[in-house]
C-alpha cells in the first residue's frame, strides 16, 4: 500500500498549532472533516475513539512518530492524513520523546488488513532517517506531498 | 556464558493481526532478553524489539512467522515470545485496533 492510497492530500497539515495530544488528534480529525474524508458531526465520535485507542498503550512508536488510530463505521474505506509539529507534543511515546511525525488513520471496522498494510507502509518508509528528517523539516503541505510521492516511488527505501 | 540459538514458529492468531499494540508488546516483551530476536516472515526479517521493523512485516491473522534467537537467553525469549502469541495478544475479539 502507497501513501496515496490513504492520505488525503488535502487534509495534510505542515504546521500543527495543537501543542497537546488531544488537540493534535482534533486538529487532524478536523483536517479530515474540511477534506470531505469524514462527516462533521461523527468528529467527535471518531476523536473520543482515537483517545479511548490512545489509553491501551500509546501509538508514540518511537523516533518522533505517532500514528494514532480507529476503526470507526462511518468510514467506508481507510482514510488518513499527515501532521508535522516542528516544536513537537508530548504524546506520551514509548521512547519518551516528543512526536514531531503523525500518521492519523481511519479504518472500516472489517477491514484489518488495510491497517496493516498503511501501518507497514508507515514504518517501511520511517526507517529511512533521510525521509523521517526531510519530513519533520518540511514547511508546507506541498513538502509533505512531494516526499510521500518520493516515498511512493520508493525513492528512499533501499 | 555460550550463545545459543534457539527458534520456533508461531502463527498470528488474533483476528486483527500484528498492528500496533501487538508489536509494542513483543518488543517490549523481547527487550526484557539479552538475546538477539528476530521475527521472519517468508524470509523477511524483523528485529524483534523494534517496534517499527515488526510492523513492517504486516503480518495478519494466519500468517506463520519463525521466532529465532540467539543468546544465552534464547531459550526463555523464544518461550516467552511464543506464549504472546499462542495468547492472541489477549485480544481476541476485541474491537478495538
Amino acid at each position: 500500500m502507497k501513501f496515496a492510497d490513504f492520505v488525503s492530500t488535502p487534509a495534510i497539515k505542515a504546521e500543527l498549532s495543537a501543542d497537546d495530544k488531544e488537540g493534535v488528534v482534533k486538529e487532524l480529525v478536523e483536517a479530515l472533516v474540511g477534506a470531505g474524508q469524514i462527516k462533521a458531526d461523527e468528529r467527535e465520535g471518531i476523536v473520543a475513539a482515537i483517545m479511548k485507542r490512545e489509553e491501551l498503550g500509546s501509538t508514540g512508536i518511537g523516533r518522533g512518530v505517532a500514528v494514532p488510530h480507529t476503526k470507526h463505521p462511518s468510514v467506508d474505506r481507510l482514510v488518513g492524513t499527515v501532521g508535522v509539529s516542528s516544536d513537537g507534543v508530548d504524546f506520551n511515546s514509548l521512547d519518551g520523546e516528543k512526536v514531531q511525525l503523525f500518521f492519523l488513520l481511519i479504518s472500516p471496522p472489517d477491514r484489518p488488513g488495510d491497517h496493516l498494510r498503511a501501518l507497514e507502509n508507515i514504518s517501511r518508509q520511517l526507517r529511512d532517517e533521510t525521509f523521517c528528517r526531510f519530513l519533520k523539516q518540511s514547511k508546507t503541505a506541498e513538502d509533505i506531498q512531494t516526499l510521500l510521492e518520493e516515498a511512493d516511488n520508493n525513492q528512499f527505501v533501499s | 556464558m555460550n550463545d545459543i540459538t534457539r527458534s520456533t514458529t508461531v502463527t498470528v492468531q488474533n483476528p486483527q493481526g500484528l498492528h500496533a499494540r501487538p508489536a509494542d508488546l513483543l518488543a517490549r516483551r523481547a527487550s526484557q532478553f539479552d538475546a538477539q530476536i528476530e521475527l521472519i516472515k517468508n524470509g523477511e526479517s524483523a528485529d524483534g524489539k523494534s517496534i517499527l521493523q515488526i510492523m513492517t512485516l504486516a503480518a495478519e491473522m494466519g500468517t506463520v512467522l519463525s521466532i529465532r534467537a540467539t543468546g544465552h537467553d534464547a531459550e526463555q525469549a523464544v518461550a516467552a515470545l511464543a506464549e504472546l502469541f499462542e495468547s492472541g495478544f489477549a485480544e481476541n475479539g476485541r474491537s478495538h485496533s
